[in-house]
């Protein structure tokens, strides 16, 4: 793309700025279906028209230096609208509404340098749905790991009892979370019983028993006593039914059942005010 | 090579690892163990590796044999302190240490033994004349 035949195009898109942004903006409010104030997106177009404008001027390929403010513009705008839940295909094309306003001023011998204009319009497109796919990406990623952190508590329930109340899927990644929690408790809290709650876990196959396998075997080599409880009757005749073999390993009906196995252990007994053992 | 000091407490043994043990370290270990407690007549041995970052299966391997050696000689083994990443790296393995007992630090790996000694026979060995009392 050569400046000087750029001349005409520029010259008629920076003379007609405000009638070219106001068609512009109406074209992208209509693709919209989720309203934002109209100051704010009029800040945003015209910022980003301008950049265009002075990107075109220097001769602009969309990775080219003169190009910088538009593509930290575009970022900027994918970033916020993939963070307010819109459509790709919203974010996307309002980068491509500008074509329009900008054709329908254009007289016809012009139009060499308009399919030049729209090329670079459509790269600008795309890198905004590539931005847009990233930023969605992150969010994904980042609710991921928050998910991680939320669903793994380790509470103490006793002096050296503690509790991980399990809930939802266990795969590898959650258990390896799950096991490095609780092992990093056991140490900081001097614990040496844990109980690992299965009530909120949805099913229990091999690879599931495996994993709480593996997580109470590397408490033991610790020094913990691991307790398995919380075992729903349909999960007990799953468990049955795939010949999973919990071996020496304790389990408990019910989280309660399992304190008091332990604090018996421990050398507590729990008795009624009244002297009633229960 | 390095020896590590192997100390008697009581009827007890305690060896802690400090460094990373190379096999042969490992192997002279396992020698002086086996001598001391004939020597001493212990009744426990207590292995602190909490100082230690990276257990191997070679590692792994020889402390099932010290417990098993030491269970012949009559004395049980107490390995304590053991890492969270070394516990989850044995268990990765495939390693689970069977016959090992196991204790979160050499204070309650000494009252393990400790309790085994009081409710067991060897008291009668630990105090002489304990047993004229009953």
């Amino acid at each position: 793309m050569v400046a000087a035949t750029n001349g005409a195009l520029i010259g008629s898109m920076t003379s007609d700025r405000e009638g070219i942004l106001a068609d512009w903006e109406a074209a992208v409010r209509g693709s919209q279906r989720t309203g934002r104030s109209s100051p704010d997106l009029q800040s945003e177009l015209s910022s980003l028209y301008d950049a265009i404008l002075s990107g075109v001027g220097s001769g602009g390929d969309i990775r080219s230096e003169g190009m910088g403010e538009v593509r930290a513009l575009l970022n900027e705008m994918s970033f916020a609208r993939a963070r307010q839940g819109y459509t790709p295909t919203e974010t996307a094309s309002a980068v491509f509404a500008l074509k329009e306003p900008v054709r329908g001023r254009l007289p016809d011998q012009q139009m060499a340098e308009f399919v030049e204009l729209s090329t670079l319009i459509d790269q600008l497109g795309l890198f905004t749905f590539e931005t847009f796919a990233a930023a969605r990406e992150s969010v994904i990623m980042s609710q991921t790991e928050q998910l991680l952190e939320l669903s793994t508590p380790v509470v103490k329930l006793w002096d050296g009892v503690l509790a991980v109340p399990l809930v939802g899927t266990l795969d590898s990644a959650r258990t390896q979370v799950v096991m490095e929690t609780l092992l990093q408790t056991l140490v900081d809290t001097g614990s040496a019983h844990a109980i690992i709650d299965i009530t909120g876990v949805a099913a229990v196959d091999t690879q599931v028993a495996q994993h709480l396998l593996k997580t109470v075997v590397a408490a033991r080599l610790m020094g913990a006593e691991c307790i398995i409880s919380g075992i729903r009757p349909q999960i007990a005749q799953t468990v049955v039914a795939l010949g999973i073999e919990f071996g020496d390993i304790p389990t408990k009906a019910t989280l309660a059942d399992a304190l008091r196995h332990v604090l018996r252990q421990a050398g507590f007994d729990i008795v009624r005010r009244n002297g009633e053992r229960s | 090579m390095e020896r590590i000091p192997i100390y008697k407490i009581g009827d007890i043994l305690l060896v802690s690892i400090q460094i990373d043990l190379q096999d042969q370290d490992a192997m002279n270990l396992q020698d002086d163990l086996s001598n001391r407690v004939v020597e001493t007549g212990a009744h426990g041995v207590v292995i602190d590796i909490s100082a230690l970052e990276l257990v191997d299966s070679f590692i792994g391997r020889m402390l099932s044999t010290i417990a098993a050696v030491s269970r012949v000689l009559d004395a049980r083994t107490v390995v304590v302190g053991m890492r969270p990443a070394v516990a989850i790296t044995l268990v990765e393995l495939g390693l689970s240490l069977p016959g090992v007992e196991t204790a979160l630090d050499v204070e309650s790996g000494l009252a393990l033994i400790a309790s085994h000694l009081s409710d067991s026979e060897f008291i009668d060995a630990a105090v002489p004349g304990a047993a004229l009392d009953d």
